[in-house]
Order: structure tokens, then C-alpha cells, then sequence
């Protein structure tokens, strides 16, 4: 193990290195284009010693990872906003074909007008395609994330998306400890050396169905994503084991019996972490790292409980007609239970930055009644 | 007399191996299966097929059922070239440098939406044959207007009098200009010249392409029973002349004396039945102008097929 201090981006790079990937495909859209030449430097020094690929636009840079996989080689692309969006059929081919691919965002607003500040609207939008989708609070947590993820995707043969902010944490050098290779392969399986088809054996691989073999796919779809739960769990406390890190699917910090909680994801909870500490506050975070499956009984039992009075929801992206998507997301995961406590809505869409400042303007409108507060109406 | 009968003849270099079985659901006469069901044959058992959005999203089967006796990988429509690159390179990673990866596609999936991604893994020299057989229309949803689509053809997108009003593109040149190691045009009609091109095309590293006319019966307008012989008269009048090019030269496989009039290719389709003379005209001076354009760069290598 060594200790390095890099970006986010950086920290995924490391990752795809040490998980021994045999194929990148790469393309550059700011912020996550340091992902890529962060590659393309350990591929030119042989560190990376996979297939490095530069294709010619984000919706090759996916259809290039689904063929390596159709092949059964361990594969990777990275993106943001626009380029993710027009991966979007891509997206849910590779679901819909069970393939195990990573993919890592750096969230960046979606124009128009151009925009390219950390809205986490890109990869919510892409909510329904049936990845996992995770959003990581620091630059550590994206590099062990995914090493995570490559293992969970070939487990439950369905793609993960490793989400993190755009320039928050895709920029922002930290201090990351960088497993040895030799650690990783305690953890993480080798790739395939041997193709997952026979040419003896040949098959008509995701060709046309009707709607009952369709059906039936999706259910079996279905299910498989309701056992990521236990097999997240399982990986991380094995991962932890090895790295001593540990990162849950919904994370609770703070007193035990807050009155008021503060739900977000990505790099916001370490803001609001901060400001707790620095102001002795005595609210909750409880944040959500596992977006996709949604941990709707990990979200019931730190939010309906009977000393809590408040839910502030701290949400970076709007769906427009609703609020916050995770907002919107932990509604309904309390549908139905009685006596639940007010909820309030912050929202920082546009990619806004959460500073203290911001936040104690903000507990100031809950106070006065606020239950959709713009936090750009507070600058 | 003696000898062979005269089809035993022209068959009999043909090999018998079949990759493609019998009772698949193509059309009656349908040249695009026939062509890649000669293709097969000289492909052989180490192929893997990757097939986008197409008429073989329907030939290939509907599951459980299967026509080809080989792999096929199924993939979104604008995606057969990255697909099928993607494949190849994943079979690289993990040894397998001998597997042929052959990407197969319509016109629609080459000369429109899947245009950007073949003139990438063209120009990035990946090691794929990709098949663009060419029946010049969206003819799996029933007969839309696509740039390969020729003057003054009707569609279900152009009917008539709003029939076509463009050329139809020129592909071999927009893939010519992406110099790679092999490009060639081939029909059914000359199954021998089909068959020496893959045979050729598996020997070579790096990018193939085939562009492969299949006349289509329903869509052009024509009996099931017409299509080898449409596809002898698209050779024969010009329209359709089969060429190699090998790293940027040009050899004409087929050398006729003299061109047949192009109203003999025309006449008979009805997707073609509102041409005035002066149209015809005008595609028949276009024809003389491009058949020139290559003979003046090509060398000719003339084969006689019975």
C-alpha cells in the first residue's frame, strides 16, 4: 500500500489498473477526461497493461465495452452529462444483456444552456436503464468503489455506475491510500482468459423475443438486483476486511436520537459532516450511497423513527414538476408509515456548492417554514 | 456430349458446408440471405457474427430458434462497427487473435445511422470484416428512403411524384478514403467472385468491408425469382460494378465490352415506374461518367462465371 495524494479522477484510474481490466475505451468530456489520460499515461509507462482504445464518441466508447464483454473480457469507459446521455440505449442494452461492465460519472449538469458544474441530473436521468448505480462522498471512496463495483457487477451479472461530483471530487486531490496489486487480488478474481461463447456451441445471443420471454427476462432481472443488497454487504464487509474501509449502502453519522436529519449523497455529506463538527450541531446525515437498488428498508429505519421531527433533504438536481430526485426517492420510501416527521427540501441544482455558510442560511428558511428552498435564492 | 451437367459446373467449387440453416424466415428470393449464406461458406466454423438492427434481427431467428450455425451477437442499430471492434479486442485481450469477428449490416446501419462508427473502427484499422449488404432502402420496417436509396426510386418515404431526388451515396469511396487493407463490392449473381473475396478478406489483418447489392423483391418492386438475374444486370449496365481495392489500389473483377443500357436494369422494378426518359437519361449519363472514373484507375482482371 502507498499513500498518494490525487484527484478523484486519478483515484478511478488507480482503480482500473489494480482491477486488471483488459479493455478501456476512451473519449475525453470534461470533468472526467483526466479519468482517461490518467489511463493513457499508465498504459504508455506499462503499468496499465490492458487494451487501451480511442474511439471516436461516448456512444462507441459504451458499444466498445459491450463487445469486449460479449467476448467475456473485464472492461471499462468513463463519462459525463452529455456523453452519458447519449450512451443512453447503450445503457440499457448492457443491462438488458447482463453484462458485468463499470462505468464511472463525474456529474455534470445537462444542458441546454452549457453548463458544466456538478447537477447529479446526468446519471439520475439514467435511473431506470437496471444498473447499480453507487454516488461516492471522497476521492478514496471512488478508488475503492471501483474495485467494489468489478466484483459486484461479475457477481450479480449487472453493470455498475460509479457516480461522484464533477469538480467537487473529480478535481480535488486528496490523500488516498493506494492498495498493492497484491492486496486487490485477494479481493477481486482474475479476468477471464478464455472467451465466454464456444464455437461449437452456437447461439443467437440477445436476438428478438416476445413479450412472455421478455417478461420473464425482466423478472429474472428483477430479482437479481434484489440480491444486490446482501451481496453488496457481504463484498464490503470482506473488502473492509482486507482495506479497513467500509463503506455502507446508506450511511448514518451523528448523534443517535437527532431530532433532525439531513439526507444527501455524493460529496455533500462531507460538507455537512464538517459543519457539524465545527458548529457542535446536534443534527444527523444519513447518507445515500447505493442509489440503485434503492435501500428502502435502510432508508425506514434511520428516518421513521419516532425522535425524528425533521428531514431535511439536500438534493443536486431537480426533476422538474417534483423537487430532488433523492427526495423524491425517500418519499417514497415512507409511503405508507404514519406519524412521519416534516420534510423539507434543499436544492442545489445547477451543481451549486454546499459551503456552511449556505447551510446555516438554509436551517434559518427551514425555520421559517420554508419547504423548497432554492439554495440559490440564499447566495 | 458427356461431361458435368452445366450448374453442377458452376457450383461445384463451392463448398458444401452450410452455416446458415434451411426455414429461415427471409422473403422468398431474397438475395441478402443467399449472399451471406455464401459468405458463411468460405467464412467458415471460426466466425462470429455480430448483427445490428437489420433484416437479420429477423432471419437470425427468434428465440429459441436459430438459422446461423455460428455465434451470432446481436447489438443497437448505430452500434454494428464499435460492437463488433469491441468483441474483436475483448477476444484480444484474452489470446484469441484467430476468431474472424464479421460485423454484418444493412444499408441503413452502414450508410446512415451507423456511418460514424464504421468510418472509426476504419480509420482505427480494426481488425473486423464488416458486410454492408445493400438493399437500398430501410427495407426491415418496410421500405423507407435511406441514402443508399437511388434517384428517382419511390419509397414508403418517397412516394410518388416526391420520389427520391438525391444520387445514392457512394460508400466504397467514403470507405476508400479511410485507406485500409480491403474493400470490395460483390453480388450473388457472381458467386464464384463472392466466395475468392472472403476467402481472400480472412487471410488479411485490419479492416475489410464488403458492400454487397441484394435486390429485394418486395421492396424493389420484383418477382421473387428476379433477384440473380437484377443482380447481373446491376454488374452488367454499371450501376453496381464489382471492384477490390487493396490498399488503395483498383482492380474490376467483372469487364464487360461494352455496358448494357441501364434501362434494362430499371425497367423491370417497379420502385422505378414513375422515371420519366429524360431521368433515365440523366442516371445513364451519370453511369457512363463513373464506370470511366473506374476504368481509368483500375486494373482489370475479367472472370467468366457461367
Amino acid at each position: 500500500m502507498e499513500q498518494k495524494i490525487i484527484t478523484g479522477n486519478q483515484a478511478v484510474a488507480h482503480a482500473v489498473r489494480l482491477s486488471k481490466t483488459q479493455v478501456v475505451s476512451a473519449y475525453p468530456i470534461t470533468p472526467q477526461t483526466t479519468v482517461m489520460e490518467t489511463l493513457a499515461e499508465m498504459w504508455a509507462a506499462g503499468e496499465y497493461t490492458g487494451e487501451y482504445v480511442n474511439v471516436e464518441s461516448e456512444y462507441t466508447a459504451l458499444s466498445y465495452c459491450i463487445g469486449a464483454a460479449y467476448a467475456g473480457a473485464r472492461a471499462f469507459t468513463a463519462s459525463s452529462a452529455h456523453g452519458l446521455a447519449y450512451m443512453h440505449e447503450l445503457i440499457h442494452w448492457a443491462a438488458g444483456a447482463r453484462l458485468p461492465l463499470v462505468m464511472t460519472n463525474a456529474n455534470r449538469a445537462m444542458g441546454a444552456p452549457w453548463c458544466i458544474e456538478s447537477d447529479q441530473l446526468d446519471s439520475l436521468s439514467q435511473r431506470d436503464t437496471g444498473w447499480i448505480q453507487f454516488y461516492c462522498a471522497n476521492v478514496q471512496e471512488i478508488l475503492d468503489t471501483v474495485i467494489l463495483a468489478f466484483r459486484l457487477a461479475e457477481e450479480v451479472h449487472t453493470p455498475v455506475m460509479v457516480c461522484y461530483d464533477g469538480f467537487y471530487l473529480s478535481h480535488t486531490y486528496e490523500a488516498v491510500n493506494i492498495p498493492s496489486p497484491e492486496v486487490i487480488s485477494q479481493f477481486l478474481p482474475n479476468p477471464r482468459t478464455q472467451a465466454l461463447f464456444d464455437l461449437q456451441t452456437p447461439t443467437n445471443h440477445h436476438g428478438l423475443v416476445g413479450s412472455e420471454a421478455m417478461s420473464q427476462l425482466m423478472q429474472v432481472r428483477f430479482k437479481a438486483m434484489a440480491r444486490v443488497f446482501d451481496r453488496y454487504n457481504l463484498l464490503n464487509t470482506q473488502y473492509a476486511g482486507i482495506t479497513r474501509r467500509s463503506y455502507p449502502a446508506v450511511e448514518y453519522s451523528g448523534p443517535e436520537n437527532a431530532k433532525t436529519l439531513f439526507v444527501t449523497a455524493g460529496g455533500m455529506a462531507q460538507t455537512i459532516k464538517s459543519f457539524f463538527s465545527s458548529t457542535e450541531r446536534e443534527e444527523a446525515l444519513v447518507r445515500i450511497k447505493m442509489f440503485r437498488p434503492f435501500p428502502m428498508e435502510d432508508i425506514r429505519r434511520y428516518l421513521a423513527q419516532s425522535h425524528v421531527e425533521r428531514i431535511i433533504l439536500v438534493d443536486r438536481n431537480v426533476c422538474m414538476g417534483v423537487g430532488g430526485i433523492f427526495a423524491q426517492e425517500v418519499r417514497a420510501a415512507l409511503a405508507g408509515l404514519s406519524g412521519l416527521p416534516e420534510m423539507v427540501e434543499l436544492n442545489l441544482a445547477g451543481g451549486l456548492d454546499l459551503t456552511p455558510e449556505l447551510l446555516s442560511k438554509a436551517l434559518l428558511a427551514v425555520q421559517e417554514g420554508e419547504k423548497m428552498i432554492w439554495a440559490v435564492n440564499l447566495l | 456430349m458427356g461431361g458435368e451437367p452445366l450448374m453442377k459446373q458452376v457450383f461445384n467449387d463451392i463448398p458444401q458446408e452450410e452455416y446458415m440453416l434451411s426455414g429461415h424466415t427471409a422473403c422468398p428470393g431474397c438475395s441478402a440471405a443467399l449472399s451471406i449464406r455464401h459468405a458463411t461458406k468460405a467464412l467458415g466454423k471460426e466466425t462470429v457474427f455480430v448483427i445490428t438492427a437489420c433484416c437479420f434481427s429477423i432471419i437470425s431467428g427468434q428465440l429459441p430458434l436459430r438459422t446461423f450455425e455460428l455465434n451470432v451477437f446481436h447489438c443497437p442499430f448505430p452500434s454494428a462497427a464499435s460492437t463488433g471492434s469491441g468483441l474483436k479486442r475483448g477476444l484480444a485481450a484474452m489470446g484469441d487473435t484467430t476468431t474472424q469477428v464479421v460485423v454484418l449490416a444493412g444499408d441503413g446501419g452502414t450508410f446512415d445511422i451507423g456511418l460514424q462508427g464504421l468510418s472509426a473502427a476504419a480509420e482505427r484499422n480494426e481488425d473486423i470484416i464488416f458486410i454492408c449488404y445493400d438493399n437500398e432502402a430501410y427495407m426491415n420496417t418496410g421500405m423507407q428512403r435511406s441514402s443508399a436509396t437511388p434517384f428517382g426510386s419511390k419509397s414508403a418515404t418517397s412516394p410518388a411524384p416526391k420520389v427520391k431526388e438525391n444520387p445514392k451515396k457512394d460508400i466504397m469511396k467514403i470507405i476508400e478514403a479511410h485507406a485500409i487493407p480491403y474493400a470490395a463490392t460483390a453480388t450473388v449473381a457472381y458467386p464464384k467472385d463472392l466466395l475468392a473475396k472472403f476467402q481472400k478478406a480472412k487471410t488479411i489483418k485490419g479492416f475489410r468491408f464488403f458492400h454487397i447489392l441484394c435486390p429485394c423483391p418486395p421492396g424493389w418492386g420484383v418477382e421473387s425469382d428476379q433477384t440473380v438475374e437484377l443482380s447481373r444486370l446491376a454488374v452488367e449496365t454499371g450501376v453496381f460494378p464489382l471492384y477490390e481495392v487493396e490498399n488503395g489500389e483498383v482492380t474490376l473483377n467483372v469487364t464487360p465490352q461494352t455496358l448494357r443500357p441501364v434501362a434494362d436494369y430499371l425497367g423491370s422494378q417497379r420502385r422505378f415506374s414513375t422515371l420519366s426518359a429524360e431521368d433515365i437519361s440523366k442516371i445513364q449519363a451519370t453511369i457512363d461518367r463513373s464506370w470511366q472514373a473506374l476504368l481509368n484507375r483500375s486494373n482489370t482482371a475479367e472472370i467468366q462465371e457461367g
